[in-house]
């Protein structure tokens, strides 16, 4: 530990407290601002016609009377806008790979149900809507695939004749000899497990408006982003516009999960639209607009094979993984970010030595998946663990011995997977104890075969993952992408007034990261609290800029904000030391205020920034340093965050329906920032883990079209779906980063849907049953459990 | 399309008289006509309860209402519970509890519950989950608002 961090350690600090957050007021009193809250003078609104089929050529699009709808002011389709625009191209550097170009609206062919073609301008919403009755477009319909193993085949029809395949990313990781470690294990269990399609959904839809500036000739758009940074770029080279003049705002955000991550059409055609127009142009998409043009997510089939020594021992994991990514190669993540990430931590926190994960992503006429909270290990983590759990029966080994007995443990990290991931040292084998102990595992046990003698299906699941967080530059966070997300600029500054504003290119949505991040700056640079104002989701505060996803933020923009503090207090000590006529060495900061150890001597933060730059001559010019520092702040690898997860559900003998009985979490996050803002990251995330495991699928049926069009559809868990949680915070051994954070965001979503899967499972156990597919629906059940039925009541006659 | 009509509807106490489309639904009047953002809408068709408001004291879904419908009425919004400066009761339990994350969804909550406190037994946690399930959050898992409800039912004490 350096010197700066034991006078850190001292004192009584901000990191670490459950500091109630600096966002909440605006946000409880209606006083936040949305995109959808913004009204600018003079804005017009649009309206967006969509496909209404999979896949078809536009042959002619007619409007009827347009004198009929008062307000309109203009219809747009592709050939108006083109040579204003040129496509967003998610390149990758992966082999044999085909990115599908991006375009606002749909480019003389459509390729899903919802895809946006046609745009209506009016005075208001309403009256947009009204003209989307006026246009009838002329569809020549195409063959399509709509299922990702119809979609793979050579013969299907193709969605991107220019790709000359469905298949546009194809990858395989292995280590070892699989064959030869399948082939001589005593134990192999094999299934096959379908991650059905899911949408982020957050509770605010999609929302953008643009307006433009003529006499800058500048666009700034307000998106209701969570990667603003990311979206400048982005429109800066498809619209030709300097970032000087491409300014791109995400204001309060309601909620993302990913699904906000991404660029999308309609945020080129707004800017596209204003510019044109020279008026602020709004569109906000409505609930079905969300769930059929959002980016969707996991939809993976995966058959895998796992083979283990009589002892327990994994010996090797072979998996063969199709992802169905939907019709676009996704911007600027790529198709690839969901299916490669599968086969990439498929293993998980556990020693295998041979290992073949093959992975091919491939195109089917469907929005397009993107990334979700999890991304990727969701779905390998419910594959992987649900394959431990059919070895431990298979062994006749408790569930959880198995998992110790594999487990990376203490004193061997860094463990490299077999795919290459680096696991630096965090809690596994701790978080299993952990959670255990919290459950009273032993003890649900007995309780079970009471449970069971009594005639209830009830199962006890556990999951253990770990991901990899706050990933630095040396690893794209998706797969061969040339886009730098591994660094965080802090640009942190005292005015004159001794107020303290910090700006940093992340872009908070619901995590809170105006507070936590004030917590470190007031804990680091010594001021106080309510001095900090914490500026993001601004393209135009810092020179690049990303935004906040991939469980990055704490990590990198914590670090990036420890350093500049850290310069920037050198910065205060010293001019306060001319001031105060002591020597610097004598001189700490806290709560605002500069105090000497060695005398009575103190000054207020305001005090020197009054000597600084509005008392002239108090320090001479020399010396004199403005109390403004830059700071970059780049982890290079990423670091580990390990959890595990164990709960106990019941599957009701009549309604098929499940119930959690007990749930908890115990996971390893370094050292942590806020904890109340950490046990709502879980519980939201756990939440989503749930609505993945017992309710929520995107469904198309055979004609391509989205049956799941609404929210009565695409059920989300309601506070009477889900139960508390008990979390233990597991005190492990700081990852090796400035501010010794780990990325924590997304663990819950992660570990949520194999926990629930392997504690139904167990349920259904005595009757040799198991879940191979989520969400596990009460039809579902029914489906799996009633060829048994029989034989049930035969046994219990 | 038909004629605008005349309303007044009295909002947090004050009474806005204005002619409207009688398709405007009473959500977008709120929003875009009186600049009372604070009331949100996630779903525009009855699921999600970002959209409640107190219609003569009762909770209600302001996206199955049109405006004209509560010509006459008294609305109350989020922006009556509170201010940034002086937070509501409900609105404070809110914050202690860490009841909200993006906070989209807040005000509805802060809605229903107004009217759950008054009419409803809200005893046990399950009464409570009950009564929070017409309303979706997708960021806090209802862990927090529940423990928030929980503690402002635990001090109103059962109702009459
Ligand atoms: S917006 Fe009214 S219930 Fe969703
Ligand atoms: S706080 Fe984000 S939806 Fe509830």
């Amino acid at each position: 530990m350096t010197q700066a961090d034991i006078s850190v350690e001292l004192r009584p600090k901000l990191v670490g407290s459950r500091v109630k957050r600096t966002e909440d007021p605006r946000l409880l009193t209606g006083t936040g601002q949305y995109v959808d809250d913004i009204k600018l003078a003079d804005m017009v609104h649009v309206a967006i016609l969509r496909s209404d089929q999979p896949h078809a050529l536009i042959r002619e699009i007619r409007v009827g009377d347009t004198s009929s709808v008062p307000g309109l002011i203009g219809i747009y389709d592709w050939t108006d806008l083109e040579g204003e625009v040129r496509p967003a191209i998610p390149t990758s550097r992966m082999k044999g790979y085909y990115a599908t170009p991006y375009w606002p609206l749909a480019r003389g062919k459509v390729r899903y149900v919802g895809e946006p073609v046609v745009a209506v301008v009016a005075d208001s919403r309403y009256a947009a809507e009204d003209a989307l009755g006026l246009i009838e477009i002329d569809y020549e319909p195409l063959p399509f695939a709509i299922r990702q193993v119809d979609a793979v085949r050579e013969d299907a029809p193709l969605l991107h004749e220019e790709a000359g395949t469905n298949v546009i990313v194809e990858r395989t990781f292995m280590r070892g000899d699989i064959e030869d470690a399948i082939a001589s294990a005593p134990v192999v269990v094999r299934g096959q497990f379908r991650m059905t399609r899911k949408t982020a959904t957050s509770m605010e839809c999609r929302s953008y408006l643009a307006e433009y500036d003529t006499r800058r000739r500048a666009l700034t758009l307000w998106t209701s982003s969570n990667i603003p940074g990311i979206i400048r770029d982005a429109l800066s080279d498809a619209l030709d516009l300097p970032g000087s003049r491409m300014r791109v705002v995400a204001p309060d955000v309601g909620g993302s999960f990913g699904g906000k991550g991404s660029l999308y059409h309609e945020e080129m055609l707004v800017c596209l639209l204003a510019r044109k127009l020279e008026r602020p142009v709004k569109y906000v998409a409505d609930r079905l607009e969300e769930l059929s043009s959002s980016s969707q997510a996991f939809d993976q089939l995966i058959d895998g094979e796992l083979a283990v020594a009589r002892d327990g021992t994994f010996l090797g994991l072979r998996c063969d993984v199709i992802g169905d990514i939907g019709a676009y190669s996704i911007y600027p993540w790529t198709g690839g970010i969901e299916p490669v990430q599968v086969i990439s931590f498929m293993p998980g926190p556990y020693k295998i030595e041979h290992y073949h994960g093959r992975v091919r992503a491939v195109l089917t006429p469907k929005p397009p998946t993107g990334p979700y909270r999890g991304v990727g290990r969701p779905s390998s983590t419910f594959a992987m663990e649900r394959l431990i759990d059919m070895a431990a029966r298979e062994l006749g080994m408790d569930p959880a011995d198995l998992r110790r007995h594999n487990l990376v443990s203490d004193g061997e990290f860094p463990y490299r997977t077999a795919p290459g991931i680096i696991w630096d040292q965090s809690a596994f084998q701790q978080c299993l104890a952990g959670a255990r102990e919290a459950i009273g595992y032993d003890g649900l046990r007995v309780w079970q075969e009471q449970a069971r003698a009594e005639g209830r299906w009830v199962g006890i699941g556990i999951s253990s993952y770990a991901e990899l967080t706050g990933i630095g530059s040396r690893i794209a966070v998706a797969p061969g992408m040339p886009i730098n997300t591994g660094t965080e600029t802090a640009i942190i500054r005292i005015d004159s007034t001794g107020a303290v504003e910090a700006s940093f290119g992340i872009a908070s949505h619901g995590q809170g990261l105006e507070t936590t991040l004030a917590q470190v700056i007031a804990d680091e640079l010594g001021c106080a609290m309510d001095d900090v104002v914490v500026l993001q989701g601004d393209s135009s505060l810092v020179p690049m800029s990303s935004g906040t996803y991939a469980s990055r933020s704490a990590v990198i923009a914590g670090g990036a904000a420890t350093q500049a503090s850290r310069a920037l207090k050198g910065k205060v000590l010293r001019m306060a030391a001319h001031v105060m006529a002591e020597p610097v060495e004598d001189l700490e900061a806290e709560r605002g205020w500069i105090r000497s150890r060695t005398s009575n001597a103190g000054m207020t933060f305001k005090e020197v920034a009054r000597a600084v730059y509005l008392q002239m001559g108090t320090i001479p010019r020399d010396i004199r340093e403005d109390l403004t520092v830059t700071e970059t702040y780049d982890p290079f690898l990423g670091t580990a965050c390990s959890s595990t997860h164990i709960c106990v559900a019941e599957v009701d003998r009549e309604t098929f329906g499940v119930r959690l009985l007990k749930y908890v979490v115990a996971e390893d996050c370094g050292r942590i920032i806020n904890p109340m803002i950490v046990d709502g990251q879980v519980h939201g995330a756990v939440a989503q883990g749930i609505g993945a495991a017992l309710l929520e699928e995107i469904v198309y049926d055979d004609e391509g079209q989205l049956v799941t069009a609404s929210l009565a559809d695409y059920l989300l868990p309601l506070a009477s779906d889900v139960l508390d949680m008990q979390i233990v915070h597991i005190e492990a051994e700081l990852p090796n980063n400035v501010g010794g954070f780990r990325g924590m965001g997304e663990g819950g979503t992660i570990g949520a849907p194999a926990a629930i899967a392997n504690a139904i499972s167990d349920a259904l156990a005595p009757l040799g049953l198991g879940i191979q597919t989520l969400p596990a629906t009460p039809e579902r059940l029914f489906q799996l459990i009633r060829p048994h039925l029989n034989t049930l009541e035969e046994n219990t006659k | 399309m038909t004629d605008p009509v005349s309303i007044t509807v009295h909002v947090n106490g004050t009474a806005h008289t204005r002619r409207v489309e009688p398709r405007l639904l009473l959500s977008d009047f709120l929003r875009h006509e009186l600049g009372l953002t604070g009331t949100h809408v996630g779903c525009e068709h009855g699921v999600c309860g970002a959209c409640t408001v107190l219609i003569d004291g009762r909770s209600a879904r302001s996206c199955l209402t049109l405006a004209v419908m509560a010509d006459g009425q008294d609305i109350e919004t989020v922006e009556a519970q509170g201010t940034q400066e002086d937070l509501g009761r409900i609105q404070r339990a809110f914050r202690d509890h860490h009841a909200l994350q993006c906070g989209f969804c807040t005000p509805g909550f802060l809605m229903t519950i107004a009217d759950m406190l008054r009419h409803h037994p809200l005893e046990n946690d399950e009464q409570i989950r009950e009564a929070l399930s017409g309303n979706l959050c997708r960021c806090t898992g209802y862990q927090n608002i529940v423990a928030a409800v929980r503690e402002l039912a635990s001090e109103r004490g059962p109702i009459e």
